[in-house]
């Protein structure tokens, strides 16, 4: 019998990570010419092209490999036309990929285990650096572990790998690997190692101070079938990368030796006379330290047509240079030399963790923080007048004295933005919230760091992008657009239905009111259709106006005392249904003339809608028509004549849970064989969406989904979305029914857009889109991008951002925000205004200075705690600070820049007020409390440290600052300041008092009038340090540092009132953020990328809470150092991401509570709770099933890898039974059939769709 | 006898595969070195973690990975001095 937990989850990742670990470019699909990035973002592969024409970053396939990417590299075996992929992840194997575009997939096509899985220190695949001419590969660990594969071809042509050829060194850490570009000498690879052994040895540390670094050349010989060590040479010691250097034919080969402020140029047995070195340019600027020297963090190198090539190089600070080469030797030889190697400032973009050039002209740049960017290439750096420093003018050795380089930082020049791909990463905390009152919730975060830190306000929602907004003379009910003839391309006239009335515009130059178009005006009109060839067909409650191309206008009268009250219609085909309940159905004669069909239906109750499909192609008519009648039904009829050739034989008859509003069928694009399928829409007037498809040849329904949409009675209207059929579905807020890009499912999201009564599509020469009415406003709108389920919107932020609060009622959020090592802005006040007074006294103009003086002297003034935000200086400074935000803010070893801003989210979307923290302090938590003794005022309260060193810590001083919050919320005033003994890690108001982790001591103060009094306290709470607390009722759970959560309870019957822990866990879990799941059971996720859920016993969660003073549980015995009991673990689950917030919550309107997580690097979880234990044990043999049939791609054992560092408990991996979305219909097939029950590949489809659709999206 | 010469000998294969490997005589040097290295090796390696790090000082990923093998070098100080 299998013992169960009591609680299981069902995880799903709703946004996929952005942070970017590697990306590369080549031509992965073996089309020449066409170049795709592989991207590598947490354990995804993601394989982008940019297209030329829009200018945009398209996905083309992503897949989950279930392993810890840790470095890709590319090869082409000699003659072949396609680039493989080598990974390296945490699974001690080397796995050779090839993407197949057709299969749309990533094929293994070798993997070869070398070591033990997990990082470690010495398990290959921290580098991996590939022979240019694809003949072997390098995978070495940062310390003396170096295995080199030969890649070959056997008799059949298939890639075969070699055995590992071993070139170890124990004692060695590696920097960096590159390999050679030596054309087709023996593959040669380049290291930067240095060798500690000597060091370890010697006791006096002068070994220690002597050591040395070394670039290490390894040669492969292909005759001999061994690495040797071909030739070393000491290099500087602050070298951290190296870059291959063009050879062979195409260049002089050899590697760029980077480090601190040195780029040289090095080759195998040079001289030191032939090392060449430039020197990394420092910035020009008043707030600049001029001594500081920068690294190269990243870069790629370039080869252009003609054999030409070039480096971009990127500084810490985010600058790129250009480093190029003067060649001597012909062009095409093997024996050229460098006779000067140059480098130019080039642009300033964000910092990058990898820089991709396509041949096409452009550059992603996968940036360290915020979105990613791609940029056009405009120039190559060859027309600026920025300063060109070449090796001639500086020694090869960076010790010897020379004249730093300096340049001025600038405006892009070369570099075009294009696109901003948007990105979480890095995400510091998030929180849901429902402050808008719309029916889902959203999802607030901050985000990015530095310069470029947000905040952003994100929901599941389909970005629109407005193209005309108009008004109408008077409100109008429903709308058309209309082409004249089958062939046009444009639509020519918009038809709106008013109150009483119809108003024809006529599409052209203007839109303007059409005249002697035939229609009838003088009514409301149910429908309009361009019908047959080129007539028009206008359907109204008194009957059918027939309109030819010559503007004959034929009337179809509907029966006397009755009136059509829904109507359906194709080019070829017309349904109407009459108030008595029948049925008339008309069909295209040879004349485009309208035939009625001798058969009719007759319906007991009344018809609500109508739902005829678009004639297919070839064929003549649609073969079924679908009727809504208020007995709650959906009817299908037949349209096609049966044996005894009659038509509208009822096919099936579906019961619903409310009467219909709305019907259409659909011929939509999906995951099917054929590549479409038929699909009923039905909407009801309770406001549920259901979705079902249907056999195009029976009309037989399977496959229902329902959704609850929202309060109103839906409406449909068929538009096109990305090239494809699609449908929104209208009630209080729009929802589109569409095909995913990238799988090819149909997915239904909602419309980051207002509420509307009616759209149609709209097409004409200028625009492409969707137009709708609400009321008077006429709107044209497309859809932006359908690809990101989530919709963005985000506020620049000040600093990194590091936690933030809301307030208890307004929709406002208080956000601190700190960066380390960076220049204060007092500091930098301070040079500018020597820069300033050095000018003045320069030019000895005193009038209009001497004032600027002044007022900056002013502001130095403010005080250290209640200072005003510098507003005053803000019209002068704008272009300043948008321009400082843009190239990253000056640094300054040891220095904090902190502040507090408050942003609104909701009306203004910006920041409303932020104050700074002076006097090199820092912020370190924040809470909104309300105090017992101050009901009528809300506070802000701040913890801050000054001179503060996060590691190892230090600080001067302590303490908080309180804060009155004014003109409700928008404003902080100060009130006053109280100094602690440690820094204030954690605050959480609690019980009319404000709870304060103090080191690790929890401590509870309420407000006095000078300062903050502490009424309670626990000492030595936690083992190391308070970082979070959270509370229900009487009860704080305190998370540690490094130890897990502690539960504490107050009593207050007692004075000092008493804060007693008395639970704590038994495993160290270094916790980042927690929830309370319910008043016993605590989620959390910690540093190593866990989520957990633990829980306290019953018993003693009720021992603890019995009322009385707590010295009952004082005298419970200590158990082993920590509190009497311990939790009992629940669940755990390794996500790979570092969770940083986690939140018990509902996604979707009415939907269940699902736990809500956000990582660090931009990923978006839920974990949902299985409701029954039949589903729980179905999904659990699928995910078993899952995980023998489609192993993981990088070669990690999946269940390994979810137990990554604490066995997996009480947890199904949603993303791996996805992943039987997307295998092959046969694996599919035959998954399904060993499942446990008889089920079905569409029934396990369906279970895995509404695991989705009910609890997230 | 032999049995013993062939466990030593095992030992000193595993030690000289696997680095960090004890023995009966391991220092507290050694011992406290192997931990700071194989620590540092894994803040490098696993991405979210050297991100995790990088954010809080305020540095690049790039920088911080060299500077932590930097620190592998002499991750506890220098050794002690031999004991007669």
């Amino acid at each position: 019998m299998t013992s169960f937990s009591t609680l299981s989850m069902y995880a799903l990742t709703l946004q996929p990570p952005s942070d970017t670990q590697q990306a590369i470019v080549g031509e992965f699909t073996g089309v020449k010419g066409h170049q795709q990035i592989l991207v590598a973002n947490g354990s995804r592969l993601t394989l982008y092209e940019v297209t030329r024409l829009e200018r945009v970053l398209k996905e083309i396939h992503t897949h989950d490999v279930f392993g810890i990417i840790r470095g890709l590299a590319l090869f082409r075996l000699a003659g072949a036309s396609k680039d493989c992929i080598i990974v390296t992840s945490d699974s001690g194997r080397i796995v050779t990929l090839e993407y197949l575009p057709h299969e749309k997939e990533f094929k293994t096509i070798h993997y070869e285990t070398f070591g033990k899985s997990g990082i470690r220190r010495v398990i290959p695949g921290q580098y991996v650096a590939a022979d240019p001419k694809g003949r072997a590969v390098m995978v070495a660990s940062v310390e003396k572990n170096k295995i080199v594969y030969i890649l070959n071809r056997n008799v059949n042509g298939e890639l075969t790998i070699s055995s590992p050829l071993e070139a170890h060194k124990p004692h060695t850490l590696v920097y960096d690997v590159c390999g050679l570009d030596v054309g087709y000498d023996n593959p040669l690879f380049a290291t930067l190692e240095v060798d500690y052994s000597e060091s370890d040895l010697d006791p006096s540390g002068k070994a220690y101070q002597e050591i040395e670094k070394q670039l290490v050349y390894y040669e492969l010989d292909l005759g001999l079938n061994h690495v040797v060590r071909k030739w070393s040479e000491k290099v500087d010691k602050t070298s951290n990368r190296i870059f291959r250097v063009p050879g062979g034919s195409a260049g002089p080969s050899g590697v760029l030796c980077c480090g601190e402020e040195n780029i040289s140029y090095r080759f195998p047995y040079n001289s030191s006379s032939t090392v060449l070195r430039v020197p990394i340019p420092r910035r020009n600027g008043v707030a600049e330290d001029p001594l500081r020297k920068r690294y190269i963090v990243g870069g790629t190198m370039y080869t252009m047509k003609r054999g030409s090539f070039f480096f971009l190089l990127q500084s810490e600070d985010g600058d790129l240079f250009k480093v190029t080469f003067d060649l001597a030797g012909d062009s095409g030889s093997s024996k050229q030399t460098v006779l000067k190697m140059k480098i130019k400032y080039f642009d300033t973009i964000p910092l990058a963790r990898s820089l991709c050039i396509l041949k096409s002209g452009f550059l992603y740049v996968a940036c360290e923080s915020g979105d990613r960017k791609l940029y056009e290439l405009e120039q190559l750096g060859d027309d600026t007048d920025d300063p060109v420093f070449d090796s001639d003018n500086y020694p090869a050795d960076p010790l010897e004295s020379y004249a730093p380089a300096y340049f001025q930082v600038r405006p892009l020049i070369n570099l075009n933005p294009v696109r901003s791909i948007t990105s979480m990463n890095p995400l510091m905390d998030m929180q849901i919230a429902n402050l808008t009152d719309e029916d889902a919730p959203q999802i607030y975060s901050i985000c990015g760091s530095g310069s470029r830190s947000t905040f952003r306000t994100s929901r599941n929602a389909l970005g629109v992008c407005d193209l005309i907004e108009s008004q109408l003379p008077q409100r109008a009910s429903a709308i058309w657009t209309t082409k004249k003839t089958s062939d046009d391309e444009h639509d020519s006239y918009i038809v709106l239905s008013l109150l009483s009335h119809t108003l024809v515009l006529a599409i052209g130059e203007d839109v303007e009111e059409a005249l002697n178009t035939g229609f009838l005006k003088e009514t409301t009109t149910l429908g309009i259709q361009q019908f047959g060839d080129d007539n028009l067909l206008q359907i109204y409650p008194r009957g059918i106006r027939h309109i030819n191309s010559i503007g004959e206008i034929t009337d179809w009268h509907s029966p006397p005392h009755r009136t059509i009250v829904a109507c359906a219609s194709n080019n070829r085909q017309v349904a109407i249904a009459l108030s008595s309940g029948e049925i008339y159905y008309f069909e295209c004669d040879p004349d485009g003339m309208l035939a009625k069909a001798e058969d009719e239906a007759n319906l007991e109750g009344t018809v609500t809608c109508l739902g005829i499909a678009e004639v297919p192609e070839g064929r003549v008519r649609s073969d079924f028509l679908a009727v809504g009648c208020d007995d709650k039904s959906v009817r299908i009829f037949s349209l096609v004549p049966d044996h005894d050739g009659e038509i509208l034989n009822q096919l099936s008859v579906q019961a619903l849970s409310a009467s219909p509003s709305s019907i259409a069928i659909m011929s939509m694009r999906d995951r099917s064989s054929h590549g479409y399928s038929l699909y009923l829409h039905v909407g009801l007037s309770s406001g549920v969406y259901i979705r079902t498809a249907m056999d195009e040849v029976t009309g037989e329904l399977s496959e229902t989904r329902r959704r609850f949409l929202g309060t109103s009675p839906i409406k449909f209207a068929k538009v096109l979305a990305g090239g494809d059929p699609a449908i929104l579905a209208l009630t209080s807020r729009p929802w589109l029914g569409y095909t995913d890009p990238q799988n090819s499912s149909l997915a239904l999201t909602p419309l980051n857009y207002i509420s509307f009564d009616s759209a149609w599509t709209f097409e004409s020469e200028q625009f492409k889109g969707i137009i709708c009415v609400r009321g008077e406003d006429l709107r044209i709108f497309t859809f932006d991008d359908l690809s990101s389920k989530l919709h963005h919107e985000s506020i620049e932020l000040q600093y990194t951002p590091h936690k933030f609060v809301g307030h208890p009622e307004q929709a406002l959020y208080y956000v601190i925000e700190k960066d380390f090592n960076v220049m204060d802005p007092a500091t930098r006040k301070m040079f500018e205004k020597e820069a300033v007074e050095v000018a003045v006294e320069a030019t000895k103009d005193k009038d209009g200075d001497s004032a600027m003086v002044v007022e900056m002297d002013g502001e130095q003034n403010g005080g250290a705690t209640a200072n005003p935000d510098g507003e005053a200086n803000a019209d002068d400074e704008i272009i300043t600070l948008a321009a400082r935000k843009y190239y990253g803010y000056p640094r300054m070893a040891g220095r904090w820049s902190s502040c507090i801003q408050i942003v609104d989210p909701v009306i203004e979307k910006a920041v409303v007020h932020s104050i700074e923290l002076e006097k090199n302090r820092c912020a370190l938590s924040v809470a909104t409390v309300v105090f017992e003794s101050h009901p009528e005022e809300t506070f802000l309260a701040v913890g801050w440290a000054r001179d503060f060193i996060p590691s190892p810590i230090y600080y001067k001083s302590a303490g908080v600052y309180l804060y009155k919050l004014q003109d409700n919320g928008r404003k902080l005033e100060f009130y006053h300041k109280t100094k602690l003994t440690a820094p204030p890690t954690a605050m959480l108001a609690f019980k009319g008092k404000l709870a304060i982790g103090v080191g690790n001591d929890l401590s509870l103060y309420d407000c006095g009038r000078r300062s903050l009094l502490r009424k309670a306290q626990a000492k030595a709470c936690t083992p190391t340090r308070i970082v979070g607390l959270k509370t229900q009722g009487s009860r704080l759970i305190v998370s540690d540092l490094r130890e897990s959560v502690t539960y504490v309870v107050h009593k207050d019957i007692v004075h000092p009132n008493r804060l007693i822990p008395f639970i704590d866990d038994s495993v160290p879990r270094w916790t980042t953020c927690t929830d309370m799941v319910d008043y016993e059971t605590v989620a959390g996720g910690d540093k190593f990328g866990n989520l957990w859920m633990v829980r306290c016993p019953l018993k003693v969660s009720e021992h603890a809470d019995e009322p009385n003073d707590g010295q009952p549980l004082l005298q419970d015995k200590d158990y082993l150092g920590g509190a009497p009991n311990r939790l009992e673990l629940v669940m755990h689950y390794f996500v790979q991401d570092i969770p940083m917030a986690v939140q018990k919550t509902s996604l979707i309107a009415g939907g269940e509570k699902v736990l809500f997580w956000a990582g660090l690097q931009g990923t978006l979880g839920v974990m949902i709770p299985f409701q029954s234990r039949k589903d729980f044990k179905m999904f659990q043999q699928l995910e078993f099933l899952l995980r023998t049939n489609d192993k993981p791609l990088a070669g990690r054992d999946h269940l390994a890898y979810r137990s990554y560092y604490t066995p997996l408990k009480g947890v199904i991996d949603g993303d791996l039974i996805e992943r039987f979305l997307v295998i092959s219909r046969d694996m599919r097939e035959s998954v399904a059939s060993q499942l446990d029950g008889g089920w079905t590949v569409s029934a396990v489809e369906q279970k895995i769709w509404n695991m989705r659709g009910q609890y997230a999206f | 006898m032999a049995d013993k010469l062939r466990a030593q000998q095992q030992l000193e294969a595993l030690q000289a595969r696997y680095v960090g490997t004890g023995h009966a005589d391991t220092t507290k040097f050694e011992w406290t070195s192997n931990i700071a290295r194989d620590s540092y090796a894994s803040y490098i390696g696993h991405p979210a973690l050297l991100q995790y790090m990088s954010i809080g000082l305020g540095q690049p990923r790039e920088k911080l990975r060299a500077q932590m093998i930097d620190k592998m070098i002499q991750p506890v100080g220098p050794p002690p001095e031999p004991k007669d």
